[in-house]
């Protein structure tokens, strides 16, 4: 081995705790780039590249089964045009009643009308789905369903009591597919098996088109494949374009606030990989001089420290790439499930880009030091050593001591002035990582309160459904036309309703709400209106401006709608339907992100002019109890009296949002790893001084001074620092989250209320403040506790 | 007769294999000494010290100084020890390049939590004893050697050690300084000081120590004291 490499390897081999912390810090930090360069990534066209992937319809189209054949359906697939087809499918819809099961879902609640497709295996040419969990059904008595939608999990069945035999299923598996294609998935021989005597399944085709990017592409698509079977048998075709809409419009809300982690991530470990590369070539300046002196050339010492960098830097990053990538797992996972897409994984390119920007930072920061070290006259190298440049921070050091504090933390406060630029940068990390933790704490508390919002809009302690849940629209429908209610029977009347409730002993007060459609002048289409009933006065939305309504001829409407229609709050808008109008006038903006914020709220007399049905369906009471009432007794109670109308009531229990879940769950992960990066960076920071400093430390144990004084002093060396980066990080991050938060509202289609919004009280803001000192005296343990432990015989001797 | 201040009983050290550094050394010293402790380098006189110092253990044996068993000490208790018990002078003077000269005599006396007062009426007057008072605030870069390891003494009797451990005193310095040395180190001795020094320097060891041994290969070879008793 040359000369040269024997000084890399001994140079590597002897500074084990450096390299072990170069090997980290590295590893961290590209671990951290390499997830948020991922989600970064990923949150570009996230449904475009999960439909790609999927090979998703562009189409979905139903087909009569009584008057189109399967192989008339199948033929389909040789339109002109058609790249690609999946089916025929055949497709029934029913409703199942919940079975045993371990989501806490009430057995026997009946659930909304449910799109089955039967079909024999995920895979295909087109609607390539991703099992994510389970296996697929092939047998009888077992049914896939969507992952995310479903409250329901694997095990747990559903049952059919209307269907003969009462089939029962159990939940096998569960499948994400991007251009949902169905709400639940059983073998085609299953799906015989559901068929209700004397009906026949409509049947399913999925295809793909040359041309498909636009409404009128998709148009023309449409039109050509209805022309090949018998004219009207085609009922019904979905185009993937109003999927886009919705998908783009959820991912949108995250890609405000994963870029702002993303980017700190990035900035953050450039950073670091500064601090620790630079630190560990200039604490060898020494070590540098006695090898000048021993004959080697600038040129050698320069290439001899790049090279000591580079090899635990190297180790770290390949280690960096593959736990990014083992990490990325459960954190693009989070993101699938909040961009409502098909799997997404880090790209290969990322894997490659990283490393390498990773490792041009890391010559990069070694250079500078290494060229300064080889310019560097050989008797100034050996000369200067490693002890910081004397005279930097004396005045602080005197001040500091004519404080009456303990000595250790007189000292310790001082440290940071001797290597001011060191100090700025340490600084600098645990700001970051202070940014973090206030914008996510502040994401994850926003989201809280917007959740809490949201979720005001059932305020009752006790729910009371005249027919269960509003049906969704069934895929490939049209949201604004009629609700689809295949076989379910007639709901109750609301009057026998509220008699019940009203007689029920422990009913505090209650109102009820119905939808009906109506037009509003001025706009095409029709609009749902929440009609109110009864006592609403405590039923208020969360108003992000504005009041509740208090009488007949008020409306409040979402942000979304007074957007969309260019309205304001006391503006008057009139509502029509079967040829009557009945104005009502905005008195307040609520948050509300149903059907993209097209509501208007108004009290049920508002509309009596119009005589537009409300749906029976969509009848709900919200109860409030009197005080002191059991909520479980009085349910029960009340159930027994609903009994005879058929239905159930129920205790509200909120609702939580799969989308806040979601992005709680990433903004915990990717502060987390923010905060482990600084914490890593204050620690090389803090091995770095307590190594240039051990002699003086000697010269203090020899003194007299005690372990825990000497833990004392080199905590606080870096917890002045530490708060220091708070104070300044703190604001920083509640900026960023006071931009980024009104930004993903915007991408939601709603404004935010101010409440929301300012979320950073005393009681948060003072640990948030304290949490910089946290993280830095996290990081300064470890070397804290070799500082205490060093032998101060060979400290002393450490010139 | 007074009890020796210093205690060492079958003194073995060994680092990793090898020829030991103290090999089955006892030595006594009583209070009011000045006991020079010669020897060749790698003969052991610094790791001598260290124990008594309680920087380092011993393999085997034990060392009591002041009636403290040093060897048993945890690392906190030898702090305490090394604050009340012991004060230290170095080749190099070992002050702390960033604070001042008071600063760093008064460093013992803060970690011991004496109270800023006291701990200030005490510096001042070493400082005066020393002649370095006016020196007081300024950096130790910027005195001269003498004037360094006068520093460096004035902190050594900050808290008022029995017992002073000095390090080659004078071998950092020019002859002029070191004569200066010796003379403060005889006077602290006539005021009754107990005194270790261990040294190379036999001029040093005859003009200030009233006894001393030699050390060769971790083994007392000569004891003069013991002699002349």
């Amino acid at each position: 081995m040359s000369a040269l490499g024997k000084v890399v390897r001994a140079g590597v081999g002897r500074r084990r705790v450096q390299t072990l912390v170069m090997t980290l810090t590295t590893m961290m930090a590209v671990t951290a780039s390499v997830l948020a360069a991922g989600l970064l990534v990923a949150s570009q066209a996230p449904f475009d590249h999960a439909f790609a992937q999927q090979k998703g319809a562009h189409l979905t189209a139903q087909f009569d089964g009584t008057r189109v054949t399967a192989a008339q359906a199948a033929a389909t697939a040789h339109v002109s045009g058609v790249t690609a087809a999946a089916g025929p499918f055949p497709v029934l819809s029913l409703r199942p009643h919940v079975g045993t099961n371990d989501s806490g879902m009430p057995v026997g609640d009946r659930l909304p009308p449910m799109t089955i497709v039967g079909r024999a295996d995920p895979g295909g040419p087109v609607d390539d789905l991703d099992l994510t969990s389970g296996r697929w059904a092939t047998g009888t008595g077992q049914i896939v369903l969507p992952d995310g939608d479903a409250p329901f999990g694997i095990g747990d069945r559903m049952e059919f009591p209307d269907l003969p035999g009462r089939p029962s299923l159990t939940v096998v598996g569960l499948a994400r597919s991007v251009g949902m294609s169905a709400e639940a998935w059983v073998s085609p021989a299953q799906l015989v098996a559901l068929t209700p005597p004397g009906a026949v399944p409509t049947r399913q085709m999925l295809y793909r088109f040359d041309h498909a990017a636009t409404d009128a592409q998709i148009g023309a698509d449409r039109a050509a494949v209805a022309a090949a079977v018998p004219p009207g048998s085609m009922t019904g075709a979905a185009s993937y374009l109003k999927l886009k809409l919705a998908a783009s419009r959820a991912s949108a809300t995250f890609v405000p606030f994963v870029t702002a982690f993303g980017v700190l991530g990035l900035f953050m470990s450039i950073l670091i990989i500064g601090v620790v590369v630079s630190g560990a070539v200039s604490a060898a300046t020494r070590r540098i001089g006695i090898l000048k002196s021993l004959g080697f050339t600038p040129a050698q010492v320069v290439r001899a420290y790049v090279a000591q960098a580079l090899i635990p830097a190297t180790i770290g990053t390949v280690l960096g790439v593959v736990f990014g990538d083992l990490l990325s797992i459960p954190v693009l996972g989070e993101a699938e499930s909040a961009y409502g897409t098909g799997s997404l994984t880090v790209a290969p390119w990322i894997d490659l880009a990283v490393p390498a920007v990773a490792l041009a930072a890391v010559a990069g920061t070694a250079l500078v030091p290494a060229l300064r070290a080889g310019r560097l006259r050989t008797v100034e190298a050996i000369a200067v050593g490693r002890t910081p440049r004397p005279g930097r921070g004396r005045a602080v050091r005197y001040l500091l001591g004519r404080l009456p504090l303990p000595r250790p933390v007189s000292l310790g406060l001082a440290t940071p002035f001797s290597r001011p630029t060191r100090s700025a940068t340490m600084a600098t990390a645990v700001a970051f990582g202070t940014i973090g933790i206030t914008f996510g704490a502040g994401l994850a508390m926003s989201l809280n309160d917007i959740q809490n919002g949201l979720s005001r809009r059932t305020p009752g302690a006790v729910v009371v459904q005249a027919f269960g849940a509003p049906a969704p629209p069934a895929p490939g429908t049209d949201p604004t036309g009629p609700p689809a209610t295949p076989t379910i029977k007639p709901a109750v009347r609301p009057k026998a309703i509220a008699a019940k409730i009203s007689a029920q002993p422990g009913t505090g007060r209650y109102f009820s709400t119905g939808q009906a459609r109506v037009s509003v002048t001025g706009r095409a289409g029709t609009t749902t209106v929440i009609a109110y009933q009864g006592d609403y006065s405590w039923g208020s939305y969360q108003m992000v401006a504005g009041s509740w309504l208090s009488g007949p001829g008020q409306a409040v409407v979402p942000s979304g709608f007074l957007k969309a229609t260019g309205t304001h709050l006391g503006d008057t808008i009139t509502l029509t339907a079967n040829g009557r109008s009945a104005p009502v006038r905005i008195v307040g903006e609520a948050l509300d992100l149903r059907e993209e914020g097209m509501v208007i709220l108004t009290d049920a007399s508002s509309l009596a002019g119009l005589r537009a049905p409300v749906l029976p369906e969509s009848v709900e009471f919200d109860i409030d109890l009197r005080p002191g009432t059991d909520p479980q007794r009085y349910l029960t109670s009340l159930n027994a009296a609903l009994q005879p109308l058929g239905i159930t009531a129920q205790a509200n229990s909120g609702q939580l949002s799969g989308t806040v879940i979601a992005m709680d769950a990433l903004a915990a992960m990717l502060t987390l790893l923010l905060l482990a990066v600084a914490g890593l960076g204050v620690l090389n920071t803090v091995v770095l001084d307590t190594r240039e400093r051990v002699h003086d430390l000697g010269v203090l144990k020899a003194l007299g001074m005690s372990p825990r004084q000497t833990v004392t002093m080199v905590i606080t060396s870096v917890a002045g620092i530490g708060l220091s980066a708070s104070a300044l990080g703190v604001p920083v991050g509640m900026a960023l989250h006071d931009q980024v938060l009104p930004v993903m509202g915007h991408a939601a289609g709603t404004r935010f209320p101010a409440a929301d919004i300012a979320v950073y009280g005393l009681p948060v803001l003072i640990p948030l403040v304290l949490g910089g000192m946290v993280i830095a005296t996290a990081g300064a343990l470890l070397p804290a506790g070799w500082a205490a432990r060093a032998r101060t015989a060979i400290a002393l001797r450490t010139e | 007769m007074d009890a020796p201040i210093i205690e060492i009983r079958d003194v073995s050290k060994r680092y990793d294999e090898g020829r030991p550094a103290l090999a089955g050394l006892s030595l006594e010293v009583r209070a009011g000494e000045a006991l020079a402790v010669l020897g060749r380098s790698g003969s052991g006189k610094s790791t001598l010290l260290n124990m008594i110092a309680g920087l380092d253990k011993p393999s085997e044996g034990g060392v009591t100084v002041d009636g403290v068993r040093v060897d048993s000490l945890s690392e906190t208790a030898l702090a305490k020890y090394r604050r009340e018990r012991i004060g230290m002078i170095f080749q190099f003077f070992n002050l702390l390049d960033d604070l001042t000269v008071e600063d760093n005599v008064l460093l013992p006396a803060q970690l011991a939590g004496v109270p800023r007062g006291k701990a200030r009426a005490r510096a001042a007057e070493l400082l005066e004893q020393l002649g370095i008072a006016r020196h007081a605030r300024a950096f130790p870069g910027r005195l001269s050697g003498g004037e360094r390891q006068r520093v460096a003494v004035a902190r050594s009797l900050m808290n008022r050690p029995p017992l002073l451990l000095a390090d080659e005193p004078t071998g950092a310095l020019d002859s002029a300084s070191a004569a200066d040395v010796r003379e403060l180190l005889v006077d602290l001795n006539h005021t009754g000081q107990t005194i270790l020094l261990v040294t190379h320097d036999t001029a040093l060891a005859a003009s200030c120590a009233t006894g001393t041994i030699e050390l060769v290969d971790g083994r007392i070879a000569r004891d003069v004291r013991a002699a002349a008793r």
